[in-house]
């Protein structure tokens, strides 16, 4: 297990700097860092131009700019915003706080009442709460998140205050604006609509997901000696149904987190949350290099970390794979 | 004596197919909106661009005039939803259909041969996928804007070509996954190993064995190829990234964006209507999708 | 006559299918006495595997039983769970045809046997259940046990795999094993391993096993007494010298003529195909391919009578003996 954990960590570092040195070259042929640069700053002094390229690693050449780029972004020497030379950290940190916040919570919601679902739906398949649960999952897969968000928005916003003449979950931000300070129910209060539109996302898929599996293992010939072995239906189900039925979903949850951090950021982009998504489009629009490539990193970073994850999780639920 | 009925496995999985209501009637309805977009400049009202009246015409209810309103300078949604609907579904099958064919040529060499190419293509159709999607997808989507040569090619960002051929850069790899999967199961099946034996090559087991087989998966994966490409496109235009041909032209996109505005003003037909053409051809497709995912590959046990 | 320990009377199994009902089991009598070896013989679709999975309780709820089964005294059919929990693994065991997919793939082999020790011996710990685990898998012949026992099914060969299954299904000392095609999924040399596994284990615990199988080679190595089943009934019954000397019914003289033996250049399969059955014939099921049918046979079904020492439901048996030149 762990020679295998190992082997595939030794494979991440590479495969990470390949692939950001792609989404260099894909920013840079994209957003044309220099002239987003210019267009925000149009009476920079030469100097100043000359000192973006250099720390951005801006040269002619791709491969030399990468690694010009590469040394300072590992040292920690990173450049500033383009627009009004904010610092990069401090921003990214914020943004990724907020974000893990909500989509920690959304997931971990979602998940739970999802896998609860499908096993809820596979227990008695065909009856009349198999196929509502069937149904409800279908819908919330085929309707895209940014319409239940949009959806939201209005329920929320702008009639319920009309019906009951206050707003029950606010639709923007983290906080209400001029708010300082950790405030737990406020925070909640906000986090609520983006996290539902978020939350019944992953309800959807993974109720499917673990009806499917479900339903596959207890058509198993395992289950059948498990039954005549005279244990009780509940251990039969969950030591020997469910426990199996969760292979698959853990290996593909893992691999879903993408989908999840893609739901994130419209329902970001919706209610003005101000997390990755938002600091993504936001610095993308304008172009801003130096803003965009420590987001890159992170965001590869962490797709490459999931990948591992739901790698070495696979291994350790299903013990006939750990050969290497 | 007892008789035993033939059936050959084509019939089977039609009638397998039929008996799944929703999907029949997703069918119906389709078909009834492709004819409706297909006779577009007879079974819309007006114009793309046209306005409906003389001024005042701007934000009017659904009303005889214009079905289901006006927009937000006159013109009438319903024709503009079906010329919509018309672009969109092209954008969708255009894209499900490259990103098919492209898929099952990678997914078959690369189930088939294995190796180091199978390697290659699961790690990157892995990573693909499990970036976020939007994310990637504007990105690319600038990037090849850039490349000067291809534009030439393809067309510029907001054309249409563009957009199919910047969906199928993504939409292939779903597919070749599933081709791959499928073809993985077949390898070893015997009349694999029989038409190795008699000295087939591989091109022809591909082609004669491999790939017929795999029809079924294949069908699944293109109709689920053909919602993701249309929710795609709704997505990019709902950020304000879809197609922009000019003379007031849209897409189903485009019409869902402006819902966002919508919402805070209350003129709510204007998100209504095409959400609801949305979701409903997205339920539709993925009802046809699944019925023949059962089709094909039928579980007996699910008590359905 | 040893006692009675398992006893089936009148039993019948009708799936209730998309297409119709399926009469799969149509009034089947069975008597297991303590430490005999039954065989029951029949092609796929006679019936004989679900007759057992009836008696075990282990049918979807989509099949209909009826009848009655009486296992040490007391009535499995329409029991509460409880007894049926408490039959199962406790007092009758049943092992299956592939054992590889009949173990749990992600628990070690030890945790299985245990699971299954601790689910009618609640009072043993978990040391001594692990120690019992270990034995029983020296019983089976599994070598270097007490290692094994921390291994995964796919870790072991496909007879190795099948030792497992039965050292499950003995843990609790069953009066009963039911063993459903235990060597159809084993390469031959296998086959007489497993065999032998099931007699030493018949032997040192006087367990009674049931030997479902569709070869006659098996029956006429292990068997004490046969039965032999075709289309939901049971066609003949009796000692398996008896059986396999002087066979009554059509079908049992059809199975033992094909089979390969010395001097015999072609096979002599039995013509015709096993009935639907959604649509059983009215009268005996063998009919249909009997080349000594009467309208008598195709009328009513007949039911097993005794016929010197045998039972047959060839209602033309004495005939046929004569026939034949037999005696």
């Amino acid at each position: 297990m762990l020679r295998f954990t190992i082997r595939r960590l030794a494979w991440a570092v590479p495969t990470l700097l390949l692939v950001t040195f792609l989404v260099y070259v894909a920013l840079r042929l994209g957003t044309d860092p220099l002239q987003s640069y210019l267009r925000t700053n149009p009476r920079a002094s030469k100097e100043k131009i000359e000192q973006y390229k250099s720390v951005n690693g801006l040269s002619s050449n791709y491969v030399l700019g990468y690694f010009h780029w590469l040394k300072n972004f590992v040292t920690f020497n990173w450049p500033r915003s383009i627009k009004g030379s904010r610092e990069v950290w401090p921003e990214l940190k914020d943004a990724m706080a907020n974000t893990i916040r909500l989509g920690t919570f959304a997931t971990v919601v979602g998940v739970s009442i999802g896998l609860l679902v499908g096993m809820f739906a596979a227990l008695k398949p065909g009856s009349r709460r198999d196929v509502a649960v069937n149904t409800g999952a279908f819908l919330g897969v085929s309707i895209p998140p940014y319409i239940t968000a949009v959806l939201f928005q209005l329920v929320f916003a702008v009639y319920w205050s009309r019906w009951f003449g206050k707003t029950l979950f606010p639709t923007s931000g983290v906080y209400p604006p001029g708010h300082t300070g950790f405030n737990l129910v406020l925070m909640l209060k906000h986090m609520a609509l983006p996290m539902m539109v978020v939350a019944i996302q992953v309800i959807a898929t993974y109720s499917r997901y673990m009806r499917s599996s479900l339903l596959d293992v207890m058509n198993s010939d395992f289950m059948r000696t498990a039954r005549s072995k005279g244990i009780s239906e509940r251990q039969v189900l969950l030591k020997h149904g469910v426990r199996n039925a969760l292979i698959p979903v853990v290996t593909i949850a893992a691999l879903d987190i993408g989908s999840i951090i893609g739901g994130l950021i419209i329902s970001e982009n919706i209610f003005a949350y101000p997390g990755m998504g938002l600091y993504f489009l936001d610095s993308f629009t304008n172009g801003d290099f130096p803003l965009l490539m420590p987001w890159m990193v992170l965001v590869v970073a962490s797709t490459l970390m999931f990948n591992l994850i739901a790698d070495v999780s696979y291994a350790f639920l299903d013990p006939r794979i750990r050969l290497d | 004596m007892t008789e035993f009925a033939t059936i050959s496995p084509k019939r089977m999985a039609m009638r397998r197919f039929l008996s799944h209501k929703a999907a029949v009637g997703s069918c119906v309805l389709l078909s009834i909106m492709v004819l409706a977009v297909i006779l577009a400049p007879i079974s819309a009202r007006y114009g793309v661009n046209e306005s409906v009246r003389k001024p005042p015409n701007t934000f009017l209810p659904p009303q005889k005039l214009a079905w289901f309103g006006t927009d937000d300078i006159g013109r009438d949604l319903y024709s503009r939803l079906i010329y919509g609907i018309r672009v969109s579904l092209i954008i969708g099958l255009f894209t499900a259909v490259i990103s098919t064919v492209i898929g099952c040529v990678v997914g078959a060499v690369a189930g088939f041969r294995g190796g180091r190419f199978d390697d290659i293509v699961m790690r990157v159709t892995d990573l693909f996928l499990a970036f976020p999607f939007l994310v990637a997808l504007l990105v690319i989507r600038n990037t090849l804007g850039s490349i000067g040569w291809l534009i030439a090619i393809i067309g510029d960002k907001s054309s249409v070509r563009f957009i199919v051929f910047l969906l199928s850069f993504f939409g292939w790899m779903g597919v070749a996954r599933i081709v791959r999967g499928q073809v993985l199961a077949l390898k070893e099946r015997e009349f694999i190993e029989a038409a190795r034996a008699v000295g087939a090559t591989r091109r022809y087991i591909v082609r004669r064995h491999l790939l017929p087989n795999s029809i079924g998966p294949i069908m699944v994966a293109l109709s689920f190829a053909v919602v993701g490409a249309i929710t795609a496109e709704s997505t990019l235009a709902f950020f304000g990234y879809g197609p922009q041909a000019g003379d007031g032209a849209t897409s189903l996109g485009i019409l869902v964006g402006a819902a966002k505005g919508a919402v805070q003003t209350g003129y709510w037909w204007i998100a209504v209507f095409p959400c609801f053409a949305l979701v409903l051809i997205s339920l539709a497709i993925n009802f046809i999708g699944d019925a023949l995912r059962d089709a094909t590959d039928p579980r007996l046990d699910r008590g359905e | 006559m040893s006692e009675l320990v398992l006893s089936i009377r009148d039993l019948r199994v009708t799936f209730d299918t998309p297409l119709g009902p399926l009469e799969a089991v149509r009034g089947v009598d069975l008597d297991v006495h303590a430490g005999e070896m039954m065989g029951v013989v029949g092609e796929s679709g006679s019936g004989k595997s679900v007759t057992f999975l009836a008696a075990m309780g282990l049918l979807p709820h989509q099949a209909k039983v009826s009848g009655s089964v009486m296992l040490n005294g007391q009535e499995m059919l329409g029991a509460s769970n409880k007894v049926l929990r408490n039959m199962r693994g406790g007092l009758m065991s049943m092992i299956f045809q592939d054992p590889l997919s009949a173990l749990n793939p992600v628990h070690r082999v030890g945790d299985q046997i245990v699971e299954m020790l601790k689910a009618h011996q609640q009072k043993m710990s978990d040391k001594d259940a692990a120690k019992r685990a270990v034995e029983l898998l020296d019983i089976v012949g599994i070598p270097q046990a007490s290692e094994r026992a921390h291994q995964y099914p796919h870790e072991f060969s496909g007879g190795m795999r099948q030792r497992v299954v039965i050292a499950i299904a003995i843990a609790n000392n069953p009066k009963v094993l039911i063993a459903d095609e235990p060597t159809t999924a084993l390469d031959v040399t296998v086959q007489a391993q497993i065999l032998e596994v099931i007699e030493r284990v018949q032997k040192s615990f006087g367990t009674a096993v049931v030997l479902i199988t569709h070869d006659l080679g098996v029956i006429a190595r292990v068997a004490d007494r046969v039965n032999v089943m075709y289309a939901g009934c049971n066609v003949e019954k009796g000692g398996v010298e008896s059986l396999f000397d002087h066979p009554s019914h059509p079908y049992t003289r059809g199975l033992l003529a094909s089979l390969p033996h010395e001097g015999v250049e072609r096979l002599t399969p039995i013509t015709g195909f096993p009935p639907n059955m959604l649509m059983p014939p009215p009268g005996c099921g063998f009919a249909p391919r009997c080349s000594h049918v009467t309208d008598a046979c195709l009328a009513s079904l007949p039911s097993l009578r005794t016929f010197s020492d045998l039972e047959t439901a060839c209602i033309r048996a004495e005939e046929l003996v004569v026939k034949a030149g037999l005696s």
